[in-house]
């Protein structure tokens, strides 16, 4: 059996069967969708969603109905990701599971709203003040929008922590054919709660507490200024740093547990193509008709942008004299690549004109 | 079996609070924390959410839950809060700093009269950053960043929040002897209740503007605002009318799954560009085709582009239809180029040009001119013998175009047009392979 579905479907799919029970966002281009689904089918599966008044109130919403015990989602576009900032922060702070859909345009500002673009990949992973680790995690299909979103909750609960998941206008709103065996199944580990005692706790650095939510027998604080265990503002030097080394060490020390790539190596090729998202399909079209021709190539494409899969893109590189990284950027998550191959010729292909890469361009630019 | 519960004498912690000598944010939570005694809540079902300044620091002096988010939107976490657990009592508390910088979020739950109870703590200026005017500061005010006296006019908070719907609204000081009922009245309304308690902020806005306790009468007075309650009106609360209102809802939307019953007649993977005017139904008559194809074994992705207009300007959707799995790709020169109007001509020029003679333009007749080197079929609705609405020659075309290359047998196309407009679409359809044929 096979449908004809988009990548808005199939994030909406994804994220109730993951147990999302709630939803807030406000109209944008090309993320509506989400919204609208959602405000069609979540009452009917118990859970709210809601319009809110913008992005802030959105996102804040959400973050309040997690403390009292919802899994919840917003969906916006760049513009909307600029409103969430503030907010990021919030849940990050207080280490907040939330999932986060940016389906990207073309920016800066307005842009164009129904033009492609991945211009957001370094945005998300900065979008707050402070510098602290986000995860985000990026489909390359409908059906990977459909695991990848629910592995996003699931994710978000093992880390208590905003999980982005980034995609853009072409794969939330073309229709593409997918078999049903493809979508895949991803196991949500149900939310750790707690009830009584610190609702953080820094020490070892990298443990995770169970969340305590609202309305379970005992009083619980949260607050987003810099707290000890018990949530209580404070800013004592020993404390705060065990707070912020905390937020760093739960997800950068358990990076492993994030990584995920897909992964069509040759060990006899010396180039390896390196795409994500819309620009993934590219990279694997590239590698099918390079091989057909008889010529080796290799390609990755990265699932779990951040924190960057270095041990996977590590194992990639072995043995290759050239990367090419395809972006519809100006080469923003190139720079990463670069970072973390040392002296391996990396060649990016730009594009900003609103076009998707051809798996041509891709093949033009390895000769 | 019955429970006695021991009403709590107090909801305060041991803490003093952090405020300046005389400041009257102490005595307005003095009262919320006897009108929690009152009510004989259980602390743990009451949440105190604060927003940012002095007064934001308020939740820490309470027993009860709290919830300390970034400055204006904690009536968003309340909402949110109240959304998922109504049972709760959510209690909001924030300056004057955050009627102005989160002044939607409060209007909106006004709007909505989420059942939740806003506390402002009105004292005319930001204490926590140095003093500074605020929304409520009265005209002629000296502040900080007023020094030579304000010249906005105050915000009526409780008007706007009045007008809008808000359940329940009180006016008052952090002297009123009453304030701890007319909270607990706030509370127990059902829907959005707001009180807005004027208070003295005693390092920067009494000394500069030598304001006094009869002075916050005597400054509502000459703005002509009225004290006490000013809104009491029976509303229906948002949660209860949501849960309601879902609860009539039915099902979740189920997959639509398409069965292979068809055979395709291409070996390659075959490109269609359909070029019309938004609002005439290009996409939908697009997206049949591919169901079309799905139903006959082949693999396909339809990209639509059109303006946000969505009703005005061009549509064109690019099909591609694949014996294997393929991913969105775009089309650079198209095997099919269907052509329906002038906004789609506009988009395709550079598809035109690029076209050869193994490829193929099907369009309407006032595109005979069209310059291209692929062949041209000119398809004339009058030859039609029964009547197809303009906003059907997509469909008519395209089913011509299916005729053509033989892609999938036109009875995959016809078994694909179900749904509301099911007659509609056959007709197009049979109008099109009619005259293909
Ligand atoms: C987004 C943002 N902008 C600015 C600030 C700085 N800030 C802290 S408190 C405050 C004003 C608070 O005034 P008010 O709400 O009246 O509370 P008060 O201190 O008077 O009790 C501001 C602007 C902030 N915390 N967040
Ligand atoms: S600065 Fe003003 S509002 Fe803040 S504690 Fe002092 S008197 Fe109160
Ligand atoms: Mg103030």
């Amino acid at each position: 059996m096979r449908e004809f579905i988009d990548g808005t479907t199939a994030i909406v799919r994804g994220a109730l069967d993951a147990g999302c029970s709630f939803f807030a966002g406000y109209p944008i281009t090309p993320a509506s969708g989400i919204l609208m689904q959602m405000m069609r089918d979540l009452p009917k599966t118990g859970g709210v969603a809601m319009q809110g008044e913008d992005e802030i109130a959105s996102i804040g919403m959400c973050i309040g109905a997690t403390l009292s015990g919802a899994r919840a989602m917003t969906a916006t576009s760049g513009p909307g990701i600029s409103l969430y900032s503030e907010s990021i922060g919030l849940a990050i702070m207080g280490e907040v599971p939330l999932v986060i859909v940016d389906v990207q345009r073309m920016g800066p500002s307005t842009g164009a709203a129904t033009t492609v673009s991945q211009g957001d990949v370094q945005f998300i992973r900065w979008g707050t003040g402070g510098g602290f680790p986000v995860i985000a995690l990026s489909p390359s299909t409908v059906a990977e929008s459909y695991w990848l979103t629910a592995k996003a909750f699931d994710l978000a609960e093992r880390f208590r922590c905003p999980v982005f998941l980034v995609t853009d206008k072409e794969l939330a709103m073309s229709l593409t054919t997918v078999d049903v065996s493809a979508y895949g199944e991803v196991s949500v580990r149900d939310r750790e709660t707690a009830v009584g005692g610190p609702p953080h706790t820094y020490q070892p650095s990298d443990q995770v507490t169970a969340l305590h939510e609202y309305g379970q027998g005992e009083p619980v604080r949260f607050t987003g200024s810099t707290h000890d265990e018990n949530a209580y503002i404070t800013k004592s030097p020993p404390v705060v740093n065990a707070l912020n080394r905390h937020l760093i060490d739960k997800i950068e020390e358990h990076r492993d547990e994030v990584e995920l790539v897909d992964a069509d190596l040759d060990p006899s090729a010396d180039t390896l193509v390196i795409g994500y998202g819309v620009t993934g399909g590219a990279v694997r079209a590239a590698v099918s008709t390079s091989r057909a021709a008889g010529t080796p190539l290799s390609g990755l494409v990265v699932q779990s942008l951040w924190p960057i899969p270095e041990t996977a893109i590590g194992e990639a590189v072995q043995g290759v004299t050239r990367i090419v990284v395809p972006e519809l950027n100006v080469g923003l998550y190139r720079r990463e690549i670069e970072r973390i191959v040392g002296d391996i010729d990396v060649i990016g292909i730009e594009q900003i004109d609103g076009d998707l890469i051809s798996p041509e361009q891709v093949l033009e630019v390895i000769g | 079996m019955s429970i006695t519960v021991t009403p709590l004498e107090t909801f305060r912690t041991e803490d003093p609070y952090p405020f300046c000598p005389g400041c009257g944010h102490g005595s307005v939570l003095d009262s919320l924390n006897e009108a929690l005694v009152m009510m004989e809540l259980d602390p743990a079902e009451v949440v105190i959410v604060s927003d940012i300044g002095c007064a934001g620091l308020s939740d820490q002096y309470f027993t009860t839950s709290a919830f300390h988010g970034l400055h204006g939107r904690s009536t968003t976490y309340a909402t949110g809060i109240k959304l998922r657990r109504p049972d709760l009592t959510v209690v909001v508390i924030m300056g004057d700093g955050g009627t102005g910088i989160g002044g939607t979020h409060l209007i909106n739950a006004a709007r909505r009269n989420v059942g939740i109870s806003v506390i402002v703590m009105n004292n005319f200026n930001f204490g926590m950053t140095g003093g500074q005017h605020s929304t409520t500061t009265p005209e002629g005010s000296i502040t900080s960043t007023t020094p030579g006296g304000n010249l906005e006019h105050p915000l009526d908070i409780c008007g706007t929040v009045g007008v809008n719907g808000a359940g329940y609204v009180y006016r008052g000081t952090s002297f009123d002897k009453d304030l701890p009922q007319r909270m607990v009245d706030a509370i127990r309304h059902p829907g959005f209740a707001l009180l807005d308690v004027w208070d003295l902020c005693t390092a920067y806005f009494v000394p500069k503007n030598k304001l006094g306790r009869k002075g916050l009468d005597t400054t509502m007075e000459g703005l002509g605002l009225d004290a006490g309650v000013l809104f009491e009106r029976e509303v229906a609360e948002y949660t209860e009318a949501y849960r309601e209102a879902a609860s009539r809802m039915g099902k979740r939307h189920a997959p639509v799954t398409i069965p292979i019953e068809y055979e395709s007649g291409i070996d390659e993977p075959l490109s269609i560009v359909a070029a019309g005017s938004a609002g005439a139904r290009v996409r939908s008559a697009a997206r049949l085709v591919g169901l079309a194809g799905i139903r006959s074994g082949l693999w396909v992705t339809q990209r639509d582009d059109f303006p946000v207009t969505v009703k005005a300007g061009h549509s064109v959707s690019q099909l591609v239809l694949s014996p294997e799995e393929i991913p969105p790709v775009g089309v650079s020169v198209p095997d099919v180029l269907v052509l329906l109007s002038e906004d789609g001509l506009k988009k395709v020029g550079e598809m035109l040009e690029g076209m050869g003679p193994d490829q193929l333009v099907v369009a309407l007749p006032e595109f005979a001119q069209v310059e291209t080197k692929a062949r041209v079929e000119l398809i004339d609705p009058k030859g039609w013998t029964s009547r197809v609405p303009k906003a059907q020659f997509g469909l008519a075309l395209l089913a011509a175009a299916v005729v053509r290359t033989g892609m999938f047998p036109p009875e995959a196309l016809r078994a694909a047009a179900g749904g509301p407009f099911e007659a509609e679409n056959v007709n197009a359809i049979d109008a099109g392979l009619g005259l293909a044929g």
